[in-house]
């Protein structure tokens, strides 16, 4: 039988439950089919700092919102259309998010007493009439997933676990997404506990199967979102943490160096030390140190000993590794530093977004101590720029920082897949033994400033290398004050020069000289390059600008920043980006900031770009 | 620039000036070193000196070696780095009792858990030298310094005592003035194919002048030191004749004289390194009255692979088994075509 079907161009679902729920799992499934449906989408998994927090509770309610459409995809969206709300706590958290009118589908049977109270409800939502502004769907799930996985054994605990797959059953059917990758995925996760996968797949055929009755149909629509008119090519959904272990695996191969990765857990930068260490084969060593000044002490002892060094952490360990990296920069060591940037200050949001580091990441070190620092704008954009920081470090032999975020880490998109054969290679020269003798570890290469690299082992370079300042001819400890001078302006020309090789900065949408610029960097890029769209569709004369290289900037900065009349810098911090500009350029750049450890709405970025234009007017 | 002769104290010494101040014990571990390296077949481009900051830590600049001097106490991560990154290289870790018990102490802990294959020389001058003289972890209590005025109340640590905790395996002491004894000292930890750890008791002569002088004085040395050989008995004095008995009552090491209370030389306890029990008496030994210091290998445990070695290991396992490319990561998994 078959129902109408609504044709869209796009939609956001929202799953959320309690973290016990598998909400996580539920959503990248529904990821997964909608990806290989062809349609472009944007995902944003938003769990709790608890690892288990008490069941049923707000601060236990784990979430996962996708976006998806059969066009450009390039923000998780402002408000969710669908709400899949597992129990009365998912409910209470989520529902302010809901556009008005959206559809609300809901487990009743969740909806106990005792659950209704840990939420914070007095009255049963489903029941006083507070939920009058949406479609509502209550169904019994918990009670119609026990029904559909009797026949496998299963106590009523673990049959509830199939709970989600239920629900995916459900969304599948509604947005007619195919359910075989879904089963396929189960049979290959549970191979060898198959009642376990038919039990799951029972459930999953059951919640698609009640999409279909009759009753529903009629309170219900169903919909379909076709594919999105892409580029040719060979895709896949990658998160922000792959590409950019990817990339930085890559980085090794194209640069034929082993890479030594020190690192020590914390939120969200962990998954690229999981991804690493499950790459041994590529010949990929990782350490997990004693902690974060251990981890970038041992990738900087790899550097010396000619590896590819890289660390990874988040804020509060990039604090920490902030002494090791003025000793990589007085060493003139190559090292690649990932920060995938948190909430803060302290300890701050561990789980959710900011880009607050720049500051850290630019200026955050003892000493005049420059270094190149790189920004990634979207998960699929992380192994291009995890490349770039690698080619940045080994030909200039300096540390770089490569900022990505919590948003980016975790979120994932369809990515076209590289032409691997393409990309290019830079291999790496050692110093061998001079012909005269003496060896100089501060001997540089006229047009980089890079010095050059000699590892322990090689006959007739030995030399020794120390953070005490060194002197410009010889590389031996010096206090001469003169030396100390051209020292310092020697590492920052170095930095700086960096600049004749960096692209110039090109407006993404819009163009020089535009009324407005804004000017963004880092994981908001989807939010300001959408509003800037829409902007523009309303008549506003408005481009968008992204930066992904910080420090130093493209050399056409300056010109490019200065022919628009007002500059618009949106950031997920109180205005760091928004200062640097003013102080490098002398720009009256105006700041928008939100730090809510939420990603910007592209409302938000649009109506500060309305007040813009008609302020000005 | 290699000919065939043998290497010796010349070629390992570096041009740069040394500026350590005049009498200070680390010129003679510095000299010591660079006259036993030939001797153990050292090269210069294999050899690594890593230190982190101290007076101590200025030695890698004085060996015409590779070195790095790194920073405050953070050498054994360095060191851990480079092992890793070349397992072949032959590396020597320089750090202080400020440096690698306070403000290291993390990091030599883990180097020894570990068993990462370092020699580790602690020069213990019981002093903060380079910063002028504060108290150190290893200071005695009531030490009178310009960060402790009215004496200090920190209990010291005992370097041989923390390292067995932290699980070292080889473990071993000698002084700066022991020029005969250091070179079997050096070459016992340079065999070692693991973490080795030495105090070395260090005279600082500025700031601590003296510290180890009831140890190192020629007048009373040998009635202070305890010699300790592997299968030798543990003898001791200017005659000869005191030795190290095992005490039931006490559960503790305990001196005696040889030829007194029916005590003679088979009494005496014969030095066993593989024995942790024992090694942990002869760390504490020597804080008692009458009771020498235990100097020479105090412990030492064979493994069968360094920590570098154990990681390699496994990569190499990961490569026998299935090696892929990064090609092979990126276009695989579950992908689709767009026409
Ligand atoms: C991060 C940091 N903190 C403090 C110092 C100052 N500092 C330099 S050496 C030192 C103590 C060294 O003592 P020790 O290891 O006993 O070496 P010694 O000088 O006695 O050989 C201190 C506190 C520093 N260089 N770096
Ligand atoms: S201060 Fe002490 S340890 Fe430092 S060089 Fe002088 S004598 Fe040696």
């Amino acid at each position: 039988m078959t129902t109408d079907v609504q044709i869209l161009e796009s939609a956001v679902v929202r799953f959320a439950g309690d973290s016990g729920d598998g909400m996580q799992l539920t959503g990248s499934q529904f990821t997964n089919s909608t990806a290989l449906s062809g349609s472009d989408l944007a995902t944003f998994p938003d769990f709790p700092a608890e690892i288990r927090a008490p069941v049923g509770t707000t601060f236990g309610v784990s979430a996962f919102q996708i976006n998806f459409g059969a066009k450009s995809i390039k923000t998780i969206g402002d408000e969710p259309d669908v709400l899949v709300a597992m129990n009365p706590a998912a409910l209470k958290v989520s529902l302010d998010n809901l556009r008005r009118g959206g559809l609300l589908v809901v487990d009743a049977g969740s909806f106990t007493k005792r659950n209704l109270q840990k939420a914070g409800y007095e009255t049963n939502p489903l029941e006083d009439g507070c939920l009058e502004d949406y479609q509502l769907i209550t169904l019994d799930a918990s009670k119609q997933t026990v029904e559909s996985v009797k026949e496998f054994g299963l106590g009523n605990k673990d049959a509830l676990r199939s709970k989600n797959m239920y629900m995916l059953g459900l969304m599948l059917w509604m947005f007619d997404r195919s359910r075989a990758p879904v089963t396929d995925w189960l049979e290959k996760k549970f191979a060898k506990k198959p009642e376990i996968a038919a039990a799951n797949i029972a459930a999953l055929n059951a919640g698609h199967a009640y999409g279909e009755t009759a009753e529903l149909s009629t309170s219900i629509k169903r919909y379909h979102i076709g594919a999105v008119k892409q580029e040719p090519g060979l895709y896949k959904t990658v998160t922000g943490s792959e590409a950019l272990s990817w990339g930085l695996a890559a980085g090794g191969e194209l640069s034929g160096l082993d890479i030594v990765l020190g690192s020590y857990p914390i939120t969200p930068a962990s998954p690229v030390l999981h991804t690493l260490s499950s790459l041994k084969d590529l010949g990929i060593l990782t350490f997990q140190a004693e902690d974060e000044i251990a981890a970038v002490c041992a990738a900087l002892g790899a550097a010396f000993g000619g590896a590819l060094g890289v660390t990874s952490s988040s804020g509060p360990g990039i604090a920490l590794k902030g002494e090791a990296l003025g000793l990589a920069i007085s060493t003139e060591l190559p090292l690649v530093v990932v920060n995938v940037q948190r909430g803060g200050p302290s300890t701050g949001l561990p789980t959710k977004t900011e880009q607050s580091d720049l500051y850290q990441a630019i200026y955050g070190r003892n000493g005049d101590a420059p270094l190149p620092v790189l920004a990634t704008r979207s998960p699929a954009d992380c192994f291009e720029t995890a490349i770039e920081a690698c080619r940045i470090a080994l030909k200039y032999m300096t540390p770089v920082i490569l900022l990505s975020d919590g948003f980016i880490a975790n979120a994932a998109e369809p990515w076209k897949l590289p032409d691997m054969e393409a990309l290019e290679p830079f291999e790496v020269a050692f110093a061998s033994a001079p012909e005269d003798g003496e060896f100089n570890p501060y001997q540089r290469d006229d047009l980089s400033l890079a010095r050059n690299w000699a590892k322990p082992g090689t006959p007739g370079c030995m030399h020794r290398i120390g953070g005490i300042e060194k002197s410009y001819d010889t590389g031996h400890i010096s206090y001469d004050p003169a030396n100390h001078q051209k020292m310092t302006d020697v590492r920052a020309a170095k930095v700086a020069g960096i600049a004749r090789e960096i692209p110039p900065l090109e407006p993404s949408t819009g163009s020089a000289g535009a009324r407005i610029g804004v000017v963004g960097w880092g994981s908001t890029f989807g939010p300001i390059e959408e509003a800037v769209k829409i902007a523009r569709s309303e008549g506003v004369d408005v481009s968008h600008v992204h930066f992904r290289h910080l420090n130093p900037m493209p050399s056409n900065t300056d010109a490019l920043l200065k022919s628009f009349d007002h500059v618009l810098i949106p950031e997920m911090n109180t205005g760091q980006l928004k200062t640097v500009i003013r102080d490098r350029f002398f720009i009256d750049a105006q700041p928008l900031n939100k730090v809510s450890g939420q990603p910007f709405k592209i409302t938000e970025v649009l109506n500060a770009i309305r007040d813009l234009a008609s302020e000005k007017a | 620039m290699t000919d065939q002769s043998p290497l010796t104290i010349k070629d390992f010494t570096s041009d740069q000036e040394v500026r350590w101040c005049p009498g200070c014990g680390d010129y003679a571990i510095l000299k010591c070193m660079q006259r036993t390296l030939p001797e153990m077949g050292a090269t210069l481009e294999n050899t690594v000196f890593v230190s982190g900051i101290g007076c101590s830590s200025r030695f890698p600049y004085y060996m015409n070696t590779y070195g790095f001097h790194t920073i405050h106490g953070r050498a054994p991560a360095v060191a851990t780095g480079l092992k890793l990154a070349n397992p072949d290289l032959d590396v020597w870790l320089i750090t202080g009792d400020g440096d690698g018990l306070s403000i290291g102490g993390n990091h030599t802990l883990h180097a020894l858990r570990r068993n990462v294959d370092l020699n580790i020389l602690l020069f213990n001058n019981k002093i903060y030298g380079l910063t002028k003289g504060q108290y150190s972890p290893t200071s005695e209590v009531g030490i009178k310094t310009p960060s402790t005025p009215m004496g200090s109340v920190d209990p010291s640590l005992n370097p041989i005592n923390f390292a067995l905790g932290c699980g070292a395996k080889f473990v071993a002491r000698t002084v700066d003035t022991a020029q005969k004894h250091m070179p079997g000292v050096f070459k016992a930890a340079h065999q070692y194919k693991g973490a080795a750890f030495v105090e070395i008791l260090q005279n600082c002569i500025v700031y601590n002048d003296d510290a180890w002088s009831d140890i190192t004085d020629k007048k009373t040395a040998q009635d202070k030191q305890l010699l300790l050989e592997h299968g030798e008995k543990m003898i001791f004095g200017k005659e000869g004749n005191k030795g190290i008995v095992f005490d039931m009552d006490s559960f503790s090491l305990k001196v005696v004289t040889i030829g007194e209370n029916n005590i003679t030389q088979e009494d005496v306890l014969t030095h066993d390194e593989s024995h942790i029990g024992i090694a942990r008496l002869l760390a504490e030994l020597g804080a008692g009255d009458g009771e020498p210091v235990a100097m020479g290998v105090l412990y030492q445990e064979s493994v069968d692979l360094s920590y570098e070695r154990a990681v390699h290991a496994q990569i190499d396992h990961a490569r026998q088994k299935k090696k892929r490319s990064i090609k092979d990561i990126v276009l695989g998994g579950q992908t689709w075509h767009v026409k």
